[in-house]
């Protein structure tokens, strides 16, 4: 380091501590120790493309407009024009055609969602294959699967405010399986949407400021001490060396090690998701047309996230569970609510479930390999692909479209499947783990035999 | 020159009283070899006369090119008042003939040629019915296309004509499909497509509806690769198999492994 | 902090990768600029911004993973818990209370003031929408004696439904606004009266054949826009009402009884009479109330 730059640093330093008094906490932050581990970064993604997603956001609240008022779109758009569509469509469609670079960060936006979640996905299966829940992190993971729920829900609401074709028909299969919720559903339903679907003009307003206020300040929030309790708990670690154990952390500190890595993802992150704004296309609404209760069309699906939920729905036979002439549970209850709600109850039950069947009340710094926890690893892979074949299920009809396997016939396939598989998925995971275990213990009795032999013939 | 002239009035007045007959079987020109051809291929199922069959013959594997006449046999609706249009459709997409009955006509390999197709139409349209349509899609309206093919079509075909599914069928995508295929099938109502007579829905609407078809063959592509204009499924796959991967990437680079 | 020999060869890459983002990122703001002709302007913004982004991304990796020192460093982990503290805290807030005689009633006291205000703080919530109100679920805009009519507003004859063909009908005089309620449109269709097996209490609700169904499937909402029409019967499917989301295929000969998919309830029939002019009119209500179906769905019967 040159000698030139330390003034400037020393004064500037000086400047800040002496009117926020937060040189020692400064000092502690900068040392704050990183483990390194490719798979930790996962939520690091996450968070840029939260980032992302509030950055063009913003950029989008410019040109939305939230109302369903119904006007005759007199635009450029020629396929549109004439046609009577909602001053929301009309706006995106405007943005998106005619504003130069609304293009380019709608779709960024719309990428970004896409990849928020998944990233999400990965950080949860990294969290839970590797036990990071578990004690003293039990709250932080609460947090995190509460940001997931949230993120899913923020997701849904924000593709529908555009008010195309397909996320109309998606939103009234949300108030559909909300009216299915027994007791209630239609209570609750006609509440949120200010009367019976499609809603008051209220419901627009109320879902824009969902989607741009109320949900980003929630997960802003969440995230804000998702991140907290991790800095104060430190970050758990492998034990990759020796030297990391229970009681001590090894890590790269935060300047000036992890600082250009952490700035590298999220400027990486944002330049990916960019790349993909700019050159694929993703929902071209100008082509689906404007939403009408009596309209549809084939091959409506959701974004992938919700992509289980639709198989789901489908997968489920026909019936209303009806006693004595009494409907008391809709059908579209079973695969769009109560199938949800076991898997998100899975998660936020699991550290409790595992600390009560293995009697674990220990604290964890140390992460486990998947291979170390083979029930774990077992149940999370079950349930995993449980979701999985649901989610599959949800797209058997392009599959019958574009490789001739009959529809009705993968439904039936899919039925039984789905509770079969991920049984012998989670059996062979919990087989490989015993093995991969066994396999290391061999190998390192075979180490050692090896070293007796080199010391007892010197060469 | 007399004698030549009075043959030839001879041959007219024969051909004009064929043509009156209707029925009867054509004798010459272009509908006689469109008979023959319909009893090489077409009578199995379809029955002599072109007056359909409603029961399984012996041996009911339905026709099928090349097979000889005693190894057809099956079930087909009468052609009788389906016209040239029909005909013209069918044949020219392949539908026709089909190789086994039940399945879903599909547009295959087109089985004849030019002047076959041309006699086997003028064969059917003796029996009556409508003429090949001529659609002018330069006259149609691009937005009222939009909306007629949403209200009545989308259902089956999806929005951009990438096609879908029914329980029982598969509605296909209409990026081959000719205006003029576009336009028989309208009418036609194949398999289970619905039926939309002139009424329902009239020829400058179709107009309107045929140039709409010719548009989602290249729907405008502004955001960059169309992928396949199908929606969320695709999306999903490009999230999953190449922004993930790409990010996994960097995480890689950045992060160390437990093996190293 | 160790003290490492320089790596030119990296500071190089770096600075030629900043360079390199530089250009790309000028590059956007002269394609935004000037690139308004340009077809593929979304995606030359967006390979420019990217490789911006991405250039900038690769000269912090290099800065990070070769120029600046990054060691692994070992230290303490957080103690699990402080007893101590926790000590003096137990102690301070036990020792605050030591004036009150009445502990466990004040407790419940604050308890039932916290929890009667909380309730009083969410009531003012309960006007976002309409609450008890189960007859809304019922109503529709069918009468008796009102005219079938399309989207424009033309009435429906009778001989202008033909078979084979489907056609959506709304109630005549909704406003466009009334359209999108989930009971006013239909899907109408024909069928031979010979192929009609309607249940006894549907009967007369057809018109010489002509059927007028919810266009709203009774699983989710999603409007049904396929008719599967066979051209020739006794070689493919039977006729059917078919909803493109989840494939609720519903049997109109039959009454709307579902045949496949997950809809657990019958598509819900309107009666219809054809006047003496020919138009084609309802003759009641539907059979049961439209749309995705709620608890105790089947007690009631619609509404007009």
């Amino acid at each position: 380091m040159t000698s030139r730059g330390a003034p400037l640093t020393r004064r500037s330093v000086r400047w800040l501590d002496q009117r926020t008094a937060s040189a020692p906490l400064l000092r502690k932050a900068l040392r704050y120790l990183f483990p390194d581990h490719w798979s930790f970064l996962l939520g690091e993604v996450a968070l840029y493309a939260f980032v992302v997603l509030v950055a063009t956001g913003i950029y989008l609240t410019f040109f939305f407009v939230d109302s369903t008022k119904e006007v005759v779109y007199h635009g450029g758009y020629a396929p549109l024009y004439g046609q009577r569509v909602s001053e929301a469509y009309a706006s995106v469609v405007h943005l998106s055609l005619f504003v130069r670079a609304g293009l380019l960060i709608r779709q960024t936006h719309h990428w970004a969602a896409n990849v928020f979640i998944a990233a999400i996905v990965l950080h949860l299966f990294r969290i839970f294959f590797t036990g990071a829940y578990r004690k003293p992190r039990e709250l932080t993971y609460w947090l995190g699967v509460t940001m997931l729920t949230l993120a899913l829900l923020e997701a849904y609401v924000g593709y529908s405010l555009v008010d195309d074709l397909m996320s109309g028909m998606g939103l009234a299969i949300g108030y559909s399986v909300g009216l299915a919720i027994p007791f209630v559903g239609e209570n609750l339903m006609n509440w949120l949407f200010d009367g019976m679907f499609p809603g008051s003009e209220q419901l627009w307003p109320r879902m824009y400021i969902a989607h741009v206020l109320i949900f980003p300040v929630l997960i802003a929030v969440l995230l804000t001490l998702h991140l907290l309790l991790v800095a104060m708990r430190h970050h758990t670690q492998f034990r990759r060396t020796k030297a990391q154990t229970e009681h001590t952390i090894v890590g790269i500190p935060a300047w000036p090690g992890q600082t250009p890595r952490s700035l590298g993802l999220l400027i990486g992150t944002a330049g990916v998701l960019f790349l993909l704004g700019g050159l694929v296309q993703i929902n071209p609404i100008w082509l689906w047309g404007p939403y009408h209760t009596y309209s549809s069309t084939n091959g409506a699906q959701p974004d992938w996230y919700l992509g289980w939920l639709i198989g789901g729905l489908r997968l489920v036979p026909s019936f209303d569970l009806t006693i004595a002439g009494y409907t008391l549970v809709p059908n579209p209850f079973w695969g769009g609510a109560a199938f949800p709600l076991v898997v998100f109850g899975f998660l936020y039950l699991w550290p409790w479930l595992e600390r009560r069947f293995t009697g674990d009340q220990a604290f964890h710094n140390l992460l486990d390999r998947p291979r170390d926890a083979p029930v774990r690893t077992a149940i999370g892979i079950a349930m995993i692909g449980w979701v999985f074949l649901v989610f599959l299920a949800g797209a058997s009809d392009r599959v019958d479209v574009t490789f001739g396997l009959a529809y009705v016939s993968q439904i039936w396939v899919y039925r039984v499947l789905v509770w079969v598989l991920p049984v012998l998925f989670g059996l062979i995971a919990w087989w490989v783990c015993r093995e991969l275990q066994a396999g290391e213990r061999v190998l390192g009795e075979r180490h050692e035999a090896e070293a007796e032999a080199r010391l007892a013939r010197p060469l | 020159m007399r004698a030549v002239l009075t043959i030839a009035g001879l041959a007219a007045t024969g051909l004009l009283a064929a043509g009156a007959a209707g029925a009867a079987p054509p004798k010459h020109g272009l509908a006689a070899y469109g008979d023959h051809l319909y009893g090489q291929y077409c009578l199995g199922c379809h029955g002599p006369n072109a007056a359909g069959r409603l029961k399984q013959p012996a041996s009911s594997t339905g026709a099928a090119p090349g097979r000889a006449q005693g190894q057809q046999g099956g079930i087909g609706p009468s052609l009788h008042g389906v016209g040239a249009l029909a005909a013209d459709f069918y044949l020219r997409t392949g539908y026709m003939p089909l190789r086994r009955v039940g399945l879903q006509p599909r547009r295959g390999r087109v089985f004849f040629g030019e002047h076959e197709i041309r006699a086997l139409t003028a064969y059917v349209a003796n029996f009556g019915g409508p003429a090949i349509p001529q659609p002018k899609p330069e006259r149609g309206s691009l937005s009222q296309g939009l909306a007629l093919f949403t209200e009545h079509c989308a259902g089956c075909h999806q929005v951009v004509a990438q096609g879908g599914l029914v329980t029982g069928a598969v509605p296909p995508a209409l990026v081959e499909a000719t205006p003029l295929e576009v336009a028989e099938a309208v009418r036609i109502g194949p398999y289970v497509m619905p039926k939309f007579s002139q009424r329902a829905i009239t020829d400058r609407q179709l107009d309107s509806i045929v140039r709409y078809v010719e548009f989602t063959k290249d729907p405008p592509r502004q955001g960059g690769w169309g992928l396949g204009f199908l929606g969320p499924v695709a999306e999903g796959l490009v999230t999953w198999f190449l922004a993930i991967p790409a990010l996994l990437v960097l995480c890689l680079l950045l992060g160390r492994r437990l093996r190293s | 902090m160790p003290a490492l020999p320089p790596n030119p060869g990296a500071e190089l890459a770096a600075l030629a990768l900043l360079g390199l983002s530089s250009l790309a990122a000028l590059g956007f703001i002269l394609i935004y600029a000037f690139g308004a002709s340009l077809p593929d302007e979304t995606q030359l913004l967006g390979a420019s911004m990217g490789l911006a982004l991405l250039f900038l991304a690769a000269a912090l990796i290099v800065v990070g993973l070769r120029l600046v020192p990054s060691e692994e460093v070992a230290e303490a982990y957080p103690p699990q818990e402080h007893p101590g503290e926790q000590q003096v805290i137990a102690e301070l807030v036990d020792e605050s209370g030591t004036r009150f005689t009445r502990r466990r009633l004040f407790k419940l006291g604050l308890l039932g003031a916290g929890g009667t205000l909380g309730l009083a703080v969410l009531t003012p919530a309960a006007s976002f929408g309409p609450l008890f109100h189960v007859g809304d679920f019922l109503r529709t805009p069918w009468r008796r004696g009102r005219r079938l009519v399309d989207e424009h507003g033309v009435p429906y004859r009778a001989a202008d439904i033909e078979r084979n063909d489907f056609y959506l009908a709304f109630p005549e005089g909704v406003s466009d606004e009334e359209k999108e309620q989930m009971a006013a449109s239909l899907v109408v269709i024909r069928l031979d009266p010979a192929q009609l097996d309607l249940p006894p209490d549907l009967k007369g609700y057809d018109a010489h054949g002509i059927l007028a169904y919810s266009r709203i499937c009774t699983h989710a909402g999603c409007a049904i826009t396929l008719y599967r029409a066979p051209l020739f019967q006794p070689a493919e499917p039977k006729p059917a009402l078919v909803c493109p989301c989840h494939y609720s295929t519903f049997d109109p000969a039959t009454g709307g009884t579902v045949t496949f998919g997950p809809a657990g309830r019958n598509l819900p029939l309107l009666p219809v009479f054809v006047d003496s002019k020919g138009f084609l009119r309802a003759k009641g209500n539907f059979n049961g109330p439209v749309g995705p179906s709620w608890w105790g769905v089947r007690m009631w019967k619609a509404q007009p």
